[in-house]
């Protein structure tokens, strides 16, 4: 019975152990003072029961009120500090984290891994490594949660929201849609699964799907006739992509902007937004056009194009769904 | 103290000089009115009790198979919509504060009596709408709304569920507008502001919030309903807008409501906890202004419900800040509760049971509190069960057991009546225990990781959530039993008289039930709040 009556959470991220470690303190400060609260309540209840004494009016006692105001608001500022310390390591990602894409959907979680492979309502990921997922929402608000590594990012429409983890502990564990999303949300969940680096590698070369999701995004973007505008010199009517992504770009109300994630989005979706300074606002809106997928596309495609090494798509693949006999979910 | 030979002769008061039933309906005695709400939260409180009821058979066992999921996310959205906006929200201020509050500060009735006759009939027309909406096929976004799934993907009953917020929102409006007034112009000669007892200072507190917040999520509402029907690009980001606004709007509301939710609460616990302790509360300028002050820091919170949500993390911060602050004053209000108890005479009738009970179960509400509000945790834990168990801890472990706490307080003055005090005791007791089997499992579900509004979950979550429903069936007998006993006592109870608690205020020098205009003569105060050195400890009456 008692493997189906967990007490604490499986660990299996550096963020999960660092977490257990502010929560464990939490339930032993606030479990002392309740303690002591709910001591205090039954002796005096005890002590000082009706027909023993005499009441005894107390106005009050201004030093006693300052003690008890300032002593816990000390200790709240421990709480404060450390959950804010953990809270600011996980929305930063480091830099050369490894990244994949997640589009949340109702009710299924899409996985696009950089070099092509797709999954549904299951992620492989290899362990010991900085994973940074970016996160968009075909509909409604879903949440990306993982209790194993203490982990949870909603998944916004129209914009991209990152959260990362270090795995530590290969194994199966339990991704929920954590945010009310409709009918089936409770249905909305799957696997994540942390294989030892060399096995993931294998994996990935067993998976495998159309080319690398850079390859995919210059296929759509030579179908849209992107680069007809979008040429690789200064003629063209539109910027010249190469090298942007990443970096500022000075707009035509002489403010700039970082071109990442949402900004490549935006420029594609809502052209309109924030034009590049010296171009006139002709490009259409690809709203409606394009699937979330094709956007994730195109902006691997952006980013590629604009990363000194470019990394060549890695050779097709034969589509297989990751399937394999997983062990107990954790 | 109680002869045989009770007298059976009936003073002229408030419940016996008028009858029938237009009498009642088109009554502006604070005190019927007083009793038309009591009447009508307590049957909207068991209708959101069968939706829990329902919710907690479903997670008996992990597959979905007593209701379709479609049906349980309606069960927990009706459940939140009606308990939040019609039970807990004019629970304890519609009830007791609109009897007490003129009583309280000397004066016949409230400022405007037509208009908190008029906040009954919004309630009344909001909490019909509602019912119309369940019988009707119900709403599924939970008791948040939130968009775009409210505005554009679900296709329940959204406009009619908001429509009937919106307007039992201006019954709430109208109780705090109307109470704050009462209190500034309306007191009794020698009622200082310091002489107030504190049940009127969180009181006036939460008619600040009613008053300033409310019509945040009246708008907020409204412009759900105009992107559900005109597509109008608000908070859909396809049509231009942003998801996120809507959730700033909704809980620059649902976090100030938090306290109205308890507040009052809190008032009821400091009447009782100084009453059966025979002492003037410990520290009573303390306890007062911490009610303003939660008043006050409550708007500066919202977005701590909303960590993961893709704000800012600088944002994250200050709001992380701030919700420690204003966890400040509510720790100040149960240490100098604990110290009121210090050397008083300390008697556990009925009332006192349900405050101490108040006291424990609040006090883990707020601690499990300052957790959810360190952001590293939040994280973690947010729309898990882990904050289900929180937040039932504050809203039914505390204002619920706060609500009844005072409702047997109050009980022979608003009834003249007494009831079994042993039966009270053990209501009491059976509310702690089922309620602490219920959701304390929660936390630990919550910490595991289990989301909230799951019809379906892994098995392993099952041994918990069987122990949590346990605990809802002994709850459920325990919110039961009051309805008998106080039903029983209307009819067979002995005669209360003016005073059975030997408690001190103004509302215990009048008769009881109290004559229709609460006084025979404008009492004229000239002692503190809460002077139980002038008062016998022995209690003259019943048991």
């Amino acid at each position: 019975m008692l493997q189906n009556f967990p007490l604490w959470p499986t660990a299996a991220s550096h963020g999960a152990y660092d977490l257990d470690a502010l929560f464990i303190f939490l339930l032993v400060v606030c479990g002392a003072v309740t303690l002591l609260i709910f001591i205090l309540i039954f002796v005096f209840s005890i002590k000082y029961r009706h027909g023993k004494h005499k009441a005894v009016q107390i106005e009050g006692s201004t030093p006693l009120e300052i003690t008890w105001s300032l002593i816990p608001l000390a200790i709240f500022m421990i709480f404060f500090g450390w959950g804010a310390t953990l809270y600011f390591r996980e929305a930063m990602p480091p830099k050369d984290s490894m990244e994949i894409f997640v589009v949340g959907k109702q009710w299924m979680w899409k996985v696009q891994h950089p070099d092509g492979v797709r999954e549904i309502d299951q992620l492989h990921v290899p362990a010991y490594r900085d994973i940074r997922l970016t996160m968009i929402s075909q509909d409604v608000i879903h949440s990306f949660f993982v209790p194993a590594f203490r982990i949870k990012a909603d998944v916004l429409p129209g914009r991209y929201t990152t959260t990362w983890f270090h795995a530590t502990k290969p194994g199966v564990y339990h991704l929920f849609c954590a945010e009310y999303c409709g009918t089936m949300h409770s249905g909305m969940i799957g696997q994540i699964v942390v294989m030892e680096p060399a096995e993931y590698e294998a994996w990935l070369q067993a998976g495998g799907g159309e080319g690398s999701l850079a390859s995919t995004g210059q296929k759509v973007f030579q179908q849209l006739g992107c680069a007809n505008c979008h040429r690789f010199d200064t003629q063209g009517r539109g910027p010249n992509l190469q090298g942007v992504y990443g970096r500022p770009v000075l707009l035509d109300d002489g403010s700039s902007v970082i071109a990442d994630d949402n900004y490549v989005r935006e420029s594609i979706l809502n052209p309109g937004a924030k034009v590049v300074a010296g171009f006139k606002p002709i490009m259409p809106t690809f709203q409606g056009i394009l699937s979330e997928d094709q956007v994730l596309a195109l902006i691997s495609y952006v980013k590629a194009i604009s990363t000194p090494a470019q990394r060549e798509p890695v050779s097709n693949r034969p589509a297989v769904p990751a399937q394999a006999g997983v062990p107990q979910v954790q | 103290m109680a002869t045989v030979a009770t007298p059976k002769v009936e003073t002229a008061n408030y419940l016996n000089t008028d009858f029938g039933i237009k009498s009642w309906l088109l009554t502006t005695d604070h005190k019927r009115i007083a009793l038309l709400y009591l009447v009508s939260i307590t049957i909207m409180f068991f209708v959101g009790g069968f939706f829990a009821l329902l919710i907690r058979l479903e997670l008996l066992t992990p597959a979905g198979d007593l209701l379709q999921a479609e049906t349980y996310n309606k069960m927990f959205s009706m459940h939140g919509i009606v308990m939040v906006f019609f039970f807990l929200v004019p629970s304890v201020p519609a009830t007791l504060g609109n009897f007490l509050v003129p009583l309280m500060i000397g004066a016949r009735d409230l400022a405007f009596p037509k208009i908190n006759l008029l906040s009954w009939y919004l309630y009344i027309a909001g909490a019909g709408l509602m019912i119309y909406t369940i019988v009707t096929g119900g709403v599924d976004t939970g008791w948040t709304f939130y968009t775009p799934f409210s505005t554009t993907f679900s296709n329940t009953h959204v406009i009619t569920a908001a429509l009937a917020i919106f307007i039992a929102g201006f019954s709430s409006i109208l109780t705090g507008l109307n109470f704050i007034v009462t209190m500034h112009r309306m007191r009794a000669p020698g009622m200082t502001w310091g002489r107030m007892p504190l049940f009127l200072w969180s009181h006036y507190a939460t008619s600040i919030i009613q008053l300033l917040a409310t019509p945040v999520l009246a708008i907020a509402l409204l412009l759900v309903a105009l992107e559900r029907l005109f597509n109008i690009g608000i908070f859909n980001p396809q049509l231009g807008g942003d998801p996120l606004l809507f959730q700033h709007l909704f809980w620059f509301y649902s976090h100030p409501a938090v306290y109205i939710m308890i507040l009052p609460g809190m008032g009821v616990v400091s009447e009782v906890i100084a009453c059966f302790s025979h002492k003037r509360v410990f520290g009573y300028s303390f306890v007062a202004l911490s009610s303003i002050s939660i008043a006050v820091l409550g708007f500066l919170v919202w977005a701590h419900h909303m960590f993961v949500a893709g704000i800012s993390v600088y944002a994250a911060l200050v709001f992380s800040f701030l919700s420690y602050m204003v966890a400040v004053p509510s720790a100040i209000k149960v240490f100098n509760w604990t110290a009121t108890m210090y050397k008083g005479s300390i008697r556990m009738n009925t009332p006192m049971l349900y405050a101490l009970g108040f006291i424990g179960l609040f006090t883990m509400g707020g601690m499990t509190g300052l957790f959810v509000a360190s952001l590293g945790v939040d994280v973690h834990v947010t729309d898990t069960y882990f904050v289900i168990a929180h937040f039932h801890y504050i809203m039914v472990g505390g204002m619920v057991m706060a609500f009844l706490g005072g409702i047997h307080f109050w009980w022979p003055k608003i009834t003249g009546k007494t009831y079994p005090d042993i039966w009270g005791q053990i209501a009491a007791a059976t509310i702690f225990l089922g309620f602490n089997l219920t959701f304390f499992p929660q936390f630990i579900l919550g910490y595991l990781g289990m989301p909230r509004r799951y019809h379906a979950y892994p098995a392993e979550f099952q041994v918990l959530n069987v122990l949590s429903t346990a605990g809802a069936s002994i709850l459920g007998v325990g919110y039961v039993l009051p309805l008998f006993y106080l039903f029983w006592s209307l009819r067979y109870g002995k005669a209360a008289g003016p005073n059975p608690w030997n408690a001190a205020g103004l509302e215990w020098k009048t008769t009881s039930p109290p004559p229709k205009y609460n006084f025979e003569e404008t009492p004229v105060v000239t002692w503190e709040a809460y002077n139980y050195d002038e008062i016998p400890e022995e209690a003259p009456v019943v048991q």
